[in-house]
């Protein structure tokens, strides 16, 4: 293991802390606060990572999360970014995007390969043929996945907060510091988030040189810490900035903080952007940044012997850094043809290094034995930055820093709203005009010295306290102006090479060329290429692509970058782990007050909205289908009680109650006497069936309305949203949950209940559609005689809290009449014999009353109802067809609909697979309609169901269904309702049965 | 997470409202033409700019008007319906 560096002032890791770990199979041992990489590079690792598409070697780049060539998997969690992620003990870690392993990296003969993988290639190559895109597919799923889900691992959640801010400052370097710390003096509550475990920023590399940084960042902290106003939270990403400055704050342990700001301070400073040329992602290439986090942060060597490229002041002072940390350094290669002139560069050529004015690396290449970097090319420039490669020679080292310019870290900027504009004297993107409440400070402003920053970072706080109203008092300082002097960052540094390999993105492996061909090929914008190209869209967002992207862009179509334009990043700004995102799910989950005892009867439930209902009572011994066929034969032959408390049930009341009821349904009510109920159907604007249930009269100006279960909520919004339009004087109240409700169903269910109320059931007292209020089994009800499920029935509303009484009280005096809890599955079976529809299941999001076969519930001679206009169009429309197509019988009695819903049975012997619900309707080969219901009726012996069908089929005509598999299955038309076309038995007529599944 | 301005409960996160679509005063139906009326019942202005739409505050049961700019997100007032022409 290579040595650390003496120790350091202000050095990040804790040496009398060291953590093993092991990486691809293999132990090392780091410091407590090494990150993964740091504790890597210091082993003499040089090989880290494989690149995306080439699966090319890679080492350190960034160092900064800007690059992902260093993503690994520790277990469970996947895609860790090793440059930013803390070494923890015990670690089993392994790079991801191997096939093999990272030395035997099989996926690396695409490395070889690359000239026949051209841009856009799997766009190109795999759409045809067709049938073999799954194929393809297949493969190149499993080439893209980066790292490995394992599902046996414990799943583990991140927690979600709700935070608060006056001022939200994002990055803790001097200029987010000061910002903090004025915002802070200024009386307002700030959060200051950085995504480094210690605050600081450049002070704690870039200004190593010069030795004043310590003490201004010693300075800083004393402000922050002494301000109780300023809360900092390390190692947390300010990553999206949604609209009214709602920021999502990711930490990786702590999960997410859904933060809330006043107004926002972006101090999150300024990305290294690298040169481009031949083989600049080899390990050993790296940013100057880079080379001076591992070297002040961590106490790492970057490289033995390295080549400094240059274009800005800050290489000059990478090169004193890397003299004083004892690495060689070979050249100084200034791409810049007068130099550096300032005192650093002074420094250099006093510390007696070799610099190379107007000259550039033209090509890195690997050492003998190894896969990093072994010598440099370098070349020098003509006048028009061109290298001249007769005149390249080269040099030995085994790294080489590049330091030739920077990208506003703008991200936030641009997602807030921000205009950003590109400068021209500092070869960066800028903001031009700030959104509301938004400040911007330090070098994404522009302004790159370091007691520059600070002044400015104090200006931003103050504005930003201002903003939310504290620290009026307080002046605003000057506007600080942007970088003077000769420019942080250089215009154009690319350098192209005839064989290739030149990247501009890393993540995507985007070389040069392939902007190039995009360009040739027609993508002839910014968006364009980066799509086609991937520039940009790796998991990086171009933190260290887009800006060389652009210019190269820019220059190829002889436009200016301004004119070029830029590429927002997408929130989240860095990647941020799914179970962070994804939390927990909280449903709610609504239970009637029988809900206990349907579990104890062995319920099976199902969801229906939110509510769980027993779909069907398990029985030992039998299975769901007998249970369900139990059930059903129970209501047809004796009695059956099921929970039907989920039902929407409103009441309206007050003088105008009758009024709102007539507009909300399509039917007529100012004739439905007090005490009977008749049934309620809702259509929207559209004409389209919303809505189903029971009006009940209870007094003149007092109503009872059920609804769906789904369907009461808006149901209850729409109408009381209606009574503020019309101004009517009504008052409507949702009593969902305030009852509860069950239906007591079957020929005997009136001796059950008599014994057991106060109210007279006798068939003249309490016909058919009568309500009555009285008590049951001592509990104030309201009880209905309903027909849902064909047979005599008593739909029972009690208080929720007399529910579970009244049902064991029903359940315990029905015993001596064999009486049966029925759940949903059964209910269902029993209306779908009676051809009764329920809105939802055999309706859909276009269905009219007509095609539902209700047209006898809907009144168009009625002054108005919602729905009402929409519907007598249909009606006059379908009476224009009728009289245009006399002769063609098939439009008679036709009218208003081109389909229906149509009862059929199969044709069926109990072999082959049996269609379901939604399978479509068959007839030629040609899809003619789908099935809504379908269900076994034991009554009839057949397989019956409902099924929307071309308005013209006839009883009696056939037509096929597709079943699962593709097997067709022949059915018939048939009449409906199936089952007691009459009605007889809900009405209490008809006590005889005739039954074929068993006998009363 | 925007935040809606409720009249009767101030602000609240926008998870509580539900939208309720455009505020459009509903043609006489005894009046219109089939063409006007289809034209109410099917087509909506998607462009940009000041709309008045109902809202509602679903743990409250509150509805009321919203003066939004669908451009820009921006809501400039909410107030109950009827409320604004009292008020002018």
């Amino acid at each position: 293991m290579a040595e650390r560096l003496a120790p350091r002032r202000g050095e990040w890791i804790d040496r009398n802390r060291p953590l093993e770990f092991s990486f691809e199979g293999k132990k090392h041992t780091g410091f407590a606060g090494d990150t993964i990489s740091s504790a890597l590079w210091v082993s003499g690792r040089r090989l880290l990572g494989r690149s995306f598409k080439y699966h090319r070697p890679r080492g350190i780049f960034s160092f900064a999360d800007h690059d992902v060539n260093v993503m690994v998997q520790d277990r469970s969690l996947l895609n860790i970014r090793a440059d930013v992620t803390l070494l923890e003990g015990g670690q089993k870690l392994r790079a991801v995007n191997t096939v093999g392993g990272l030395k035997m990296d099989l996926g690396q003969l695409n490395n070889r390969l690359a000239r026949f993988l051209p841009v856009g290639f799997y766009y190109k190559s795999f759409h045809k043929p067709a049938k073999l895109f799954p194929y393809y597919e297949r493969l190149i799923r499993k080439a893209a996945g980066l790292g490995y889900v394992t599902p046996d691992e414990e799943r583990r959640h991140w927690g979600k907060a709700y935070g608060f801010a006056d001022v939200l400052v994002v990055g803790a370097g001097p200029s987010g510091l000061a910002a903090a710390a004025a915002a802070g003096e200024a009386g307002a509550k700030v959060v200051l988030v950085d995504e480094n475990a210690h605050p600081g920023g450049t002070l704690t590399y870039a200004e190593g040189a010069n030795g004043e940084a310590n003490g201004m960042l010693a300075d800083l902290l004393r402000r922050v810490e002494a301000s109780p106003n300023v809360e900092y939270r390390a190692e947390t990403v300010a990553s999206a900035h949604f609209e009214e400055h709602w920021v999502p704050l990711v930490h990786r342990e702590d999960g997410m903080t859904k933060m809330r700001a006043g107004s926002v301070v972006v101090a999150g400073g300024a990305m290294e952007q690298p040169a481009v040329f031949r083989n600049n992602d080899m390990p050993g290439v790296m940013l100057g940044s880079a080379a001076l986090r591992l070297i002040h942060r961590y106490a790492v060597k970057p490289f033995d012997k390295g080549v400094v490229l240059a274009a800005n002041s800050d290489a000059y002072g990478v090169t004193l850094d890397l003299l004083r940390a004892g690495v060689e350094v070979a050249a100084v290669v200034d791409l810049r043809h007068d130099g550096e002139e300032s005192e650093l560069g002074g420094a250099v050529r006093e510390a007696g290094v070799r610099v190379y004015t107007g000259h550039c690396v033209y090509e890195a290449r690997a050492a003998k034995k190894g896969l990093g970097v072994g010598e440099a090319i370098i070349a020098p420039l003509d006048v028009q930055n061109n290298p001249i490669p007769s005149r390249a020679f080269e040099v030995g080292c085994d790294g080489i820093s590049m330091s030739v310019g920077w990208a506003a870290n703008a991200a936030l900027l641009a997602q807030s709203g921000c205009r950003l504009g590109y400068s021209e004297d500092l070869h960066q993107f800028v903001p031009v005009e700030l959104a509301d409440g938004i400040f911007a400070s330090g070098r994404v402003n522009g302004v790159y010295r370091a007691e520059d920053k600070i002044r400015d970072g104090e200006r931003a706080g103050i504005l930003a306290a201002r903003h939310v109203g504290e620290g009026k008092a307080a002046d605003v300082p000057a506007e600080v102006p942007r970088h003077p002097g000769p420019a942080p960052s250089h215009p154009y540094p690319v350098y192209d090479h005839p064989k290739g390999m030149a990247f501009v993105d890393l993540d995507e492996d985007v070389q040069l060329k392939d902007i190039k061909n995009s360009i040739q090929e027609g993508f002839d914008s910014i968006a364009l290429v980066n799509r086609f190209a991937t520039l940009g869209m790796g998991p990086s967002q171009g933190k260290h692509s887009n800006t060389n992207g652009i210019r190269i862009v820019a220059r190829l179509m002889t436009k200016t970058v301004e004119e070029t334009g830029t590429i927002t990043s997408r929130p989240f700004f860095h990647p941020v782990p799914m179970g962070v995102l994804a939390g927990r799910s909280f449903h709610p989950a609504r239970r009637t007050p029988m809900h206990r005892r349907h579990e104890e009867r062995g319920a099976v439930f199902m969801r229906a909205g939110d509510w769980f209902r027993p779909e069907y009572y398990a029985t030992p011994g039998r299975g769901r289908e007998d249970a369900i066929l139990d059930e059903v034969r129970a209501v047809r032959l004796g009695v059956g009680l099921i929970d039907v408390g989920t039902l929407g049930k409103l009441e309206v009341a007050g003088p105008n109650a009758l009024e709102l009821i007539e507009r909300i349904c399509t039917g007529k009510f100012a004739k439905l006497k007090v005490g009977m109920t008749r049934y309620a159907l809702m259509t929207d604007e559209a004409g389209t069936i919303t809505d189903d249930g029971v009006c009940a009269r209870l007094s003149d100006e007092h109503f009872y309305l059920t609804a769906t279960t789904s369907g009461v909520d808006a149901l209850y919004r729409e109408m009381t949203r209606w009574v503020k339009v019309w101004g009517l004087d009504a008052e409507v109240t949702n009593y969902s949950n305030a009852f509860a409700a069950m239906n007591l169903a079957g020929p005997l269910s009136r001796e059950v209940l008599s014994g057991m109320t106060d109210l007279d059931l006798s068939e003249d007292a309490f016909p058919y559609l009568g309500v009555r209020e009285g008590r049951v089994t001592g509990v104030p009800a309201r009880v209905m005689r309903v027909g849902f499920v064909g047979e005599l029935g008593y739909e029972v509303h009690v208080p929720a809290d007399g529910g579970l009484h009244a049902w064991d009280a029903i359940t315990e005096a029905g015993k001596a009449f064999g009486i049966r809890p029925f759940g949903v599955e059964a209910q269902r079976r029993l209306r779908l014999e009676k051809g009764h529809v329920i809105v939802g299941q055999d309706t859909d999001g276009l269905t009219n009353p007509w095609e539902a076969n209700m047209g006898w519930a809907v009144k168009l001679d009625k002054p108005f109802f919602i729905g009402q206009r929409t519907l007598k169009i249909l009606e006059k429309r379908g009476q224009e067809v009728e009289q245009r197509g006399g002769e063609d019988r098939r439009l008679i009695g036709q009218r208003t609909q081109d389909r229906k819903l149509a009862g059929f049975a199969l044709v069926y012997g109990g072999e082959g697979p049996r269609p379901k619900e939604c399978h479509l309707a068959i007839e030629d080969g040609e899809i003619i309609g789908r099935v809504t219901s379908i269900a076994y009726s034991e009554a009839l012996g057949k397989v019956i169901g409902l099924a929307f069908l071309p308005a013209d089929r006839a009883v009696g005509s056939c037509f096929q269904i597709r079943a699962d598999g593709g097997a067709l299955v022949d059915a018939e038309v048939v009449e409906v309702p199936f089952y007691d076309p009459d009605n007889s038995r809900q009405k209490g007529g008809q006590r005889e049965v005739t039954y074929q599944g068993g006998k009363a | 997470m925007k935040i809606l301005n409720c009249p009767i409960n101030g602000p609240r996160p926008v998870q509580e409202f539900v939208f309720g679509g455009e505020l459009r005063e509903m043609p006489d139906p005894d009046v219109a033409t089939d063409a006007e009326w289809t034209d109410y019942v099917y087509n909506r202005n998607g462009a940009p700019g000041l709309r008045r739409e109902w809202w509602y505050h679903l743990a409250s049961g509150t509805w009321f008007v919203a003066e939004r700019d669908t451009g820009t997100n921006d809501v400039k007032k909410t107030y109950l319906y009827g409320d604004e022409v009292e008020h002018g």
